[in-house]
């Protein structure tokens, strides 16, 4: 006799969203390990193992069962989706092997695409856009690496002005500057 | 004598160059040789720059490879963020020939290329393998008696564990053993495998949910009656010592708990002068743990 309740499954709403978060991803790591979104039984061990949920409305297993049931827009504008300090913890715990962590990033490659980088993260781009690194050099610690008796510009981009063109230049080459400068994906 | 090419990253040299100068130190007298990554940048973060565009990510990082290998030597580092993107990257890179070549294809466009020729390793495992911590506690000059240290691991040193290949995550212990080894106490305390709250952006983009995090760490060591907290991590090692600052800044809060890096904590142990360590650089005065050091 047939259920009497309609049969719902994790993977009945649009499908396409989870395979575009796989895809995207496929192009780093392996698409066999991006797949693994699939295999969530939404067991909850990765909210249960989070740091940021247990004091933000973060939910990493609320966001994958968004991801499978299609709910693009909701899960790509969640602001929340930037609280993850990638601390692997859910992908150490999780006992379907579910790569969250890496789920996560791609992701938030998406949400960048569509526009949602936050401001302050498009700031510290920008300081590598400047000056080849997150956190640049200032004053004081120029004074401090003196007196510690290292050279006052440390020996990376910022003492090779040469070896930050070839950085600026990668910066181009991908399509970053644009991603950022131009909120999103290039039109 | 071994030599690595150190890679700095961003926040050893341009905010904690005592970590810089306390590395090469500490480990020179083990014929461990620290070259210069010249030209090296950002490594770039694996939780930030890795969510904004993983392709941009791994070019990046792949240029910074690049560079060593022209060297012929091993990367070292001591931020667990840099050591997180190279080490990450450099496997991606290793068991993927067509990534390789498309990689290859973008660094050909500023003369670089990568190979797939050498390892990272951490510091951690220089001194652990390379080093070997017995080996380390035979040079103790100084052993740090009846100090009592609270270990952070930090998160990307250990995992994904797969992928790092440096055991447990949950009860990892060699920093403990370090610790052991320098004569100092390693206390036990809740949550310790927990994150400091600053990676994947949260630190620029939501301080306060960084700090939140910073706090519960710091509360739990300081209920262990930990002296000090000793971090692996240039990056954990900036979000505990200005994360104290800023939490009593801005939330009314008196944590003074000082933050050693463990190369530093290892070159007081070797007699070293704490000053020229830059134990005297942090934010938070590290006053009351050489008052405890013997």
């Amino acid at each position: 006799m047939p259920s009497i309740l309609k049969r719902q499954t994790l993977h009945g709403g649009e499908k396409g969203f989870a395979n575009e978060v796989i895809d995207h991803g496929s192009r780093i790591f392996s698409k066999d390990d991006l797949a693994t979104l699939k295999a969530c039984i939404q067991c909850g061990t990765c909210t249960g193992s989070c740091p940021s949920g247990r004091r933000t409305a973060w939910r990493i297993r609320q966001i994958f069962l968004k991801t499978l049931n299609g709910l693009r827009d909701d899960v790509l504008t969640a602001e929340d989706l930037w609280n993850c300090t990638t601390c692997y913890t859910c992908q150490e715990r999780c006992p379907r092997k579910v790569k969250t962590t890496d789920i996560v990033r791609s992701l938030r490659n998406l949400a960048v695409r569509e526009g949602h980088m936050r401001e302050d993260h498009a700031k510290v781009c920008q300081l590598v856009f400047n000056y080849g690194h997150a956190v640049p050099i200032n004053e004081d610690v120029k004074a401090t690496r003196k007196r510690l008796g290292l050279t006052e510009i440390p020996p990376t981009v910022h003492q090779y002005p040469e070896a930050l063109q070839e950085v600026l230049k990668i910066l181009e080459a991908t399509g970053f500057r644009e991603l950022v400068e131009r909120k999103g994906r290039p039109t | 004598m071994k030599n690595y090419v150190y890679f700095l990253g961003c926040i050893t040299p341009n905010r904690y160059p005592g970590i810089e100068v306390a590395t090469k130190k500490s480990l020179s007298g083990f014929d461990i040789n620290l070259l210069d990554f010249k030209g090296a940048s950002c490594c770039p973060a694996p939780g930030v720059f890795g969510s904004f565009d993983l392709w941009t990510w791994l070019v990046v990082a792949a240029r910074n490879i690049a560079i060593a290998e022209e060297m012929n030597s091993d990367i070292t580092t001591t931020c667990n963020g840099c050591y997180a993107t190279l080490q990450e990257a450099n496997h991606l890179l290793k068991h993927n020939a067509n990534l390789k070549s498309q990689v290859n294809e973008l660094l050909s466009k500023v003369g670089k290329r990568y190979q797939g020729s050498l390892n990272v390793k951490h510091a951690i495992e220089v001194m652990s393998d390379d080093i070997g911590l017995e080996q380390i506690g035979k040079k103790v000059t100084r052993p740090l008696k009846g100090l009592k240290v609270a270990v952070h691991y930090g998160c990307h040193f250990l995992k994904p564990s797969e992928t790092r290949m440096h055991g447990s995550a949950e009860r990892p212990r060699v920093l403990d053993d370090l610790v052991k080894a320098l004569g100092a106490e390693s206390v036990e305390y809740r949550d310790k495998p927990m994150c400091c709250g600053a990676g994947g952006g949260v630190r620029s983009a939501n301080l306060e949910i960084a700090l939140d995090m910073t706090a519960e760490k710091i509360d739990n060591m300081l209920d262990a009656g930990a002296d000090c907290l000793m971090t692996p991590c240039a990056f954990c090692h900036l979000q505990f010592d200005r994360g104290q600052v800023e939490l009593n800044e801005k939330y009314g809060r008196k944590y003074q708990l000082p933050v050693v890096f463990m190369t530093q904590l290892l070159g007081l142990a070797l007699g070293m002068d704490a000053r020229a360590l830059g134990l005297y650089d942090n934010s938070i005065s590290s006053e009351s743990l050489l008052n405890k050091v013997p």
